[in-house]
């Protein structure tokens, strides 16, 4: 079974994926899915450190081959009837989803623990770089030493 | 054709550009040292990884960079 691993430069909508999946994987007894999406900071949308806008920058030869392998790893160490993982590059708003994982299997054990997987190594091992722009002015967002802490826990 | 070089994330910054043509050089040293002294201590950074063509490499891998090579310089990544 291949997984689905989509690149995107447009948003998306998780909710129709995660029915379009579920309906797809009537084997599936559990779906676990997981979004991540762009946080308002601190403060809400009026204080000055407001984000405006975040973008995420990949490399074309590595990004999307490394999903896919990151996605054979996680069907190779759970056994899944499904597996659907999206990510977004480009401009995004505060709101708009950045990151779709939904793992479908008989029970949910494997699903909770294959989504948990596939995110942490999504946080710290995909090329993926995010910079967001506060009171206009732009930066880079490094990773943080929880994303290595949580990728560890794997080994 | 030059070499390609590819600046992700903050090196980006760093470089003025997220892409840049230089000439092909013998070593992956040589090549680093014709850039700005402040970029090429960035480009040093044991934490900044390599692709030559696409593929990961490590700096001892890299040998003559040719014309139409395209090196890419990947600093710690940031995704989700």
């Amino acid at each position: 079974m291949a997984a689905d691993v989509r690149l995107l430069a447009e948003s998306f909508d998780p909710g129709a994926e995660i029915s379009t999946f579920a309906a797809a994987h009537p084997s599936a007894g559990g779906i676990v899915s997981f979004i991540g999406q762009v946080r308002v900071e601190e403060g809400g949308g009026e204080s000055e450190d407001a984000v405006e806008v975040l973008e995420l920058r990949h490399y074309g030869p590595l990004t999307q081959p490394a999903m896919e392998e990151l996605a054979d790893r996680t069907l190779g160490r759970w056994d899944l009837e499904g597996l659907l993982i999206v990510h977004r590059t480009g401009l995004m708003a505060v709101g708009e989803p950045i990151v779709l994982v939904v793992a479908a299997a008989r029970h949910r054990r494997e699903a909770f623990a294959a989504a948990d997987f596939a995110m942490d190594h999504l946080k710290s091992e995909s090329w993926f770089w995010k910079r967001q722009k506060v009171a206009g002015v732009w930066h880079w967002i490094e990773p943080r030493e929880q994303d290595f802490a949580d990728i560890a826990r794997w080994a | 054709m030059p070499v390609k070089l590819v600046f992700l994330g903050r090196l980006e910054d760093a470089a003025g550009a997220a892409e840049r043509y230089v000439a092909a050089a013998e070593t992956l040293d040589a090549l680093i040292a014709a850039l700005e002294p402040e970029l090429a201590a960035e480009l040093r950074q044991d934490r900044i990884r390599l692709a030559l063509n696409g593929v990961l490499r490590r700096p001892g891998e890299i040998e003559a960079l040719r014309d139409g090579d395209e090196l890419a310089f990947l600093p710690p990544v940031s995704g989700g």
